[in-house]
């Protein structure tokens, strides 16, 4: 491997002296203290033989048990073809999934590991153990390519007049930096007409819609609503929906839980927002989306289970631990002329986490 | 290319008779080398040296499980379709049959259920994944404690930092396509930092999301990435990565013979190969005893993605965790309202926070050789005690990532551990933002300790146990002197010294000078000198 030596080098074969280490470094050390009276490399030490080298018996020994490694890894590949039809997947029993999984997989697993010990034992007890050394050269191309370098490129710029022609020079420059943006543009219709904005402001409730069960889509009465209960709501008509179910789901889910009157605290402007202790809030945490979904009736906290933003329900649902920043929407509610609970409105802020215009 | 090979196939025919085989090795390799000139190729990288250490081996493990990634990946795109249209199951999984879902996530269940080995290299394909991810990190912090990120080989280093970004992109975009409920509310967060961008963040969702979330591309979209874009940046990255260590040589280990200039260890033909092709094999050997022993990812137990249930104690990929930690960590109520717009800082904060310490990961060989101003080329990895600065700010980085990483199980720790969720999070707060400067100072006394130690023993030698009683009642422990090999590791590396302020040509001293005089006084200036030879002479008098 010395066929590109450059001739500050010399071949260093094992267990001559070395050549120190700023030896080729023509560059400034800088802060680096070159010390005259350093230790010297005491270059090789002399090459100990393994016991294969020593003892034809292990040496054979190592043979055989590499052959029987590879061996191993053909019975390896014929297990894993065996097991593929020998535990074929049962559609009536889901174990037979797990069965095939695991005689499969170690049947392939034998079959690489025979390959990769036998290969990785085999380079170690049997080939060539001595050390070889490889001379390195500094990484920058020699004087002389980087002379012909410079000379390339001058001839290219006099033979072009890249520098000499500098309107033409500036106008390709331009040229190019604009060609990607007919690209940017085309990116637009990755998405519909609509304004993301005004969707995000608004979702399915409305004067009138009912309040429903997720999944079931069944109303919900304001009867049914014990104290200390927490019902996962969606507004009726959203089970039916044939198009955007999930886009209007992930906006318009409500959690709807009851509380004693009394431990309710509520902002006098909101009094009628909700009916008799029973309040509904948004699902959708203000933090980034997640639906926070776990409720503790005892303390009337909300958590969600993404980042463990906190809110308390007894208190407008306002942020009391966690990274979230603004309190959970709530859902006008009352209860129509048939005792089932609907919406006054929609959400009077917007669900969902923080944007850019979420306030304007 | 104009290689003149000595008349080729002529020779070997008129030695003693060859066997068929050999004839035919022959011939073949003559037919390729007269039209592709292979043999400058063989003979340029045939016998190429590399150097031998345990450490050098997380850089394979990464290239062998991405290997291993791309062939199950293979297999998995045969089966699987992201379209997200909606379908209802009809698959063998009792417990989700009647149940809507995305054909995405009906033919990752099929793959699971319906396919012989499919499930096996779902799971191959999955943990492959988590331990290239794992893999990439431990090599990087290979490269950035051992110092060998340093000239030449800063590019390689920035490579290397661009397939860690890689591999979490790669991570995350495959991580959601089985569009279950768990990788859908992953997506979900997403979602919500995208729309905290400031400005364009609604429009970013939207376009990104193809509609509002979830809509009904995404999965398609990712897919596009997850198994195109994305694996052939990989791929180019990789190749110029292996390139680079090609043009520049591994670097080595400090040890008796081994010097800056030269490199030793095994010839790629035959032993290195033999080792790092088995090592492949053992890697993919590994990966698949896993897969077929643990169950990773068991999509059929979180049923198809719909925004409003959620299980608790939910948690992403492991190398997703830092960054869900950061988002937990934050206090609460920060959004800020400016002019009527509104900037969600809770999530704006931490995602800042992750690209400058992303970006310092980036630039840090730059850094560190601006404050040294060292021009030469080093390629003896340093042993970590021997910068005890650089391994300081290592250990702080580690600490911090891994404060946000711990994060990401704040709710698993407190009901695991029985203590508050307020407690852990405070905890983690704690640690995340001071801990990184207890680990720095910890770590840099421990390196000079270690120094010093070294020291001791290259001029001392090592105890050896055996106490002897002196005829003047005195007991000595006896020391015995390192020989010359043993000794050369603990006494190889360099000395710095901080850099003095010295006026420039116009007898001006710049703020730049003295920042970097600062920084370099701040790297060098405690330090232990290494053992001279005169010191060892002195010694032995």
């Amino acid at each position: 491997m010395a066929d590109i030596h450059d001739d500050r080098d010399e071949a260093v074969a094992p267990s001559t002296e070395v050549a120190t280490v700023d030896d080729h470094s023509a560059a400034a050390p800088a802060t680096a203290v070159v010390r005259a009276d350093r230790i010297p490399n005491p270059g090789f030490p002399p090459h100990r033989p393994r016991v294969t080298d020593l003892d034809p018996k292990k040496e054979k020994q190592a043979e055989r048990t590499i052959s029987a490694l590879f061996l191993l890894s053909i019975v390896g590949s014929v297990l894993a073809v065996v097991a593929y039809f020998a535990f074929p997947i049962d559609q009536a029993n889901p174990g037979s999934v797990r069965l095939n999984n695991l005689f499969l997989g170690l049947g392939i697993t034998l079959a690489l590991l025979g390959v990769g010990i036998g290969a990785v034992h085999w380079s170690k007890a049997l080939m060539h153990s001595h050390e070889e050394v490889e001379m390195r050269h500094p990484t920058r191309g020699s004087d002389e390519s980087r002379t012909k370098a410079v000379e390339i490129f001058s001839q290219a710029n006099k033979e072009s007049g890249f520098t000499r022609r500098s309107l033409v020079r500036n106008t390709l420059i331009g040229a190019v930096a604009v060609t990607p943006i007919p690209a940017v543009v085309m990116f637009r219709d990755l998405a519909g007409d609509d304004d993301p904005v005004a969707l995000l402001k608004q979702t399915m409730w409305d004067e009138g819609v009912r309040l429903c069960r997720d999944p079931s889509g069944t109303p919900i009465r304001a009867a049914d609503v014990t104290i200390g209960s927490a019902f996962h709501v969606i507004p009726e008509g959203l089970a039916e929906l044939e198009y955007h179910r999930i886009e209007e789901k992930a906006k318009a889910a409500v959690l709807l839980m009851r509380l004693p009157v009394d431990e309710l605290n509520e902002d006098p402007a909101k009094a009628d927002w909700s009916y008799d202790g029973i309040v509904a809030y948004s699902k959708i945490c203000t933090h980034v989306g997640c639906p926070v979904a776990l409720y503790e009736q005892q303390t009337h906290h909300l958590l969600c289970p993404c980042h463990q933003s906190q809110f308390d329900v007894a208190n407008h649902c306002e942020v009391i631990f966690g990274p979230a920043a603004r309190p959970l929407p709530q859902l006008p509610i009352t209860v129509d002329d048939e005792g089932f609970l609907v919406a006054r409105s929609d959400f009077r802020d917007p669900v969902g986490p923080t944007f850019w215009e979420i306030n304007r | 290319m104009s290689t003149t090979t000595t008349a080729p196939s002529a020779g070997t025919a008129t030695q003693a008779a060859p066997s068929t085989g050999m004839r035919f090795t022959g011939w073949a390799a003559n037919y390729i080398d007269e039209r592709t000139s292979a043999s400058t190729a063989v003979k340029t990288l045939g016998r190429k040296i590399f150097p031998d250490h345990w450490s050098f081996m997380l850089g394979e493990v990464a290239l062998y499980s991405f290997i291993v990634i791309l062939i199950s990946g293979t297999f998995l795109t045969f089966f699987f379709d992201p379209s997200m249209t909606e379908v209802e199951y009809s698959g063998s999984y009792v417990p989700l049959q009647g149940i809507p879902m995305s054909v995405a996530y009906h033919t990752a269940l099929d793959i699971s259920f319906e396919i012989r080995g499919g499930l096996l290299m779902r799971q191959v394909h999955h943990w492959a994944a988590l331990l290239f991810v794992a893999s990439v990190a431990l090599h990087m912090l290979r490269v950035f404690f051992t110092g060998a990120f340093r000239k030449p080989r800063e590019l390689n280093w920035v490579i290397g930092f661009l397939l860690f970004v890689m591999a979490m992109a790669l991570g995350f975009t495959g991580y959601s396509l089985p569009d279950d409920m768990l990788s859908g509310n992953g997506l979900r967060i997403i979602d919500g930092m995208i729309k905290g961008i400031p400005v364009v963040g609604a429009w970013i969702s939207y376009l990104f999301f193809g509609d509002e979330f979830p809509g009904t591309q995404i999965i398609q979209r990712l897919y596009i990435l997850h198994i195109m874009l994305l694996p052939a940046i990989t791929i180019a990255l990789i190749g110029v990565h292996m390139l680079l260590l090609i043009v520049n040589k591994h670097t080595q280990f400090a040890a008796p013979g081994r010097t800056n200039d030269n490199v030793v260890g095994a010839p790629v033909m035959p032993t290195f190969a033999a080792k790092a092709g088995g090592f492949f094999f053992i890697v993919f050997g590994f990966i698949v005893l896993i897969a077929s022993l643990f169950t990773i990812n068991p999509i059929w137990n979180y049923g198809p993605y719909d925004p409003s249930p959620v299980s608790a104690g939910t948690q992403p990929d492991w190398y997703i965790g830092w960054a869900d930690g950061a988002l937990r960590l934050m206090p609460p109520n920060l959004d800020w309202v400016i002019f009527g717009y509104t900037l969600p800082m809770g999530v704006l904060i931490p995602t800042v926070v992750m690209l400058v310490f992303l970006a310092l990961i980036a630039v840090y060989p730059f850094l560190e050789a601006w404050v040294t101003g060292d021009k030469r080329e080093h390629h003896i990895a340093e042993r970590p005690r021997n910068a005890p600065v650089r391994t300081g700010i290592g250990a702080a980085a580690v600490v911090f990532y891994c404060g946000l990483w711990a994060a990401a199980s704040s709710d698993l720790i407190a009901t695991h551990f029985r203590v508050t969720l307020e407690g852990v999070i405070h905890t983690l707060q704690f640690i995340t933002v001071v801990g990184p400067f207890i680990a720095y100072w910890i770590t840099k006394r421990v390196c000079l300790a270690l120094q010093r130690k070294d020291r001791e023993m290259a001029l001392h030698g090592f105890e050896t146990g055996r106490i002897v009683r002196l005829p003047g009642g005195e007991y000595i422990e006896v020391h015995e002197q390192l020989d010359d090999y043993e000794r050369w590791k603990l006494v190889a590396h360099d000395e710095y010294q901080p850099l003095m302020i010295r006026p420039d040509d116009n007898g001006r001293i710049t703020v730049r000078q003295r920042v970097r005089a600062g920084l370099s006084r701040w790297f060098f200036e405690d330090r232990v000198a290494p053992v001279t030879q005169r010191e060892i002479e002195a010694q032995k008098h």
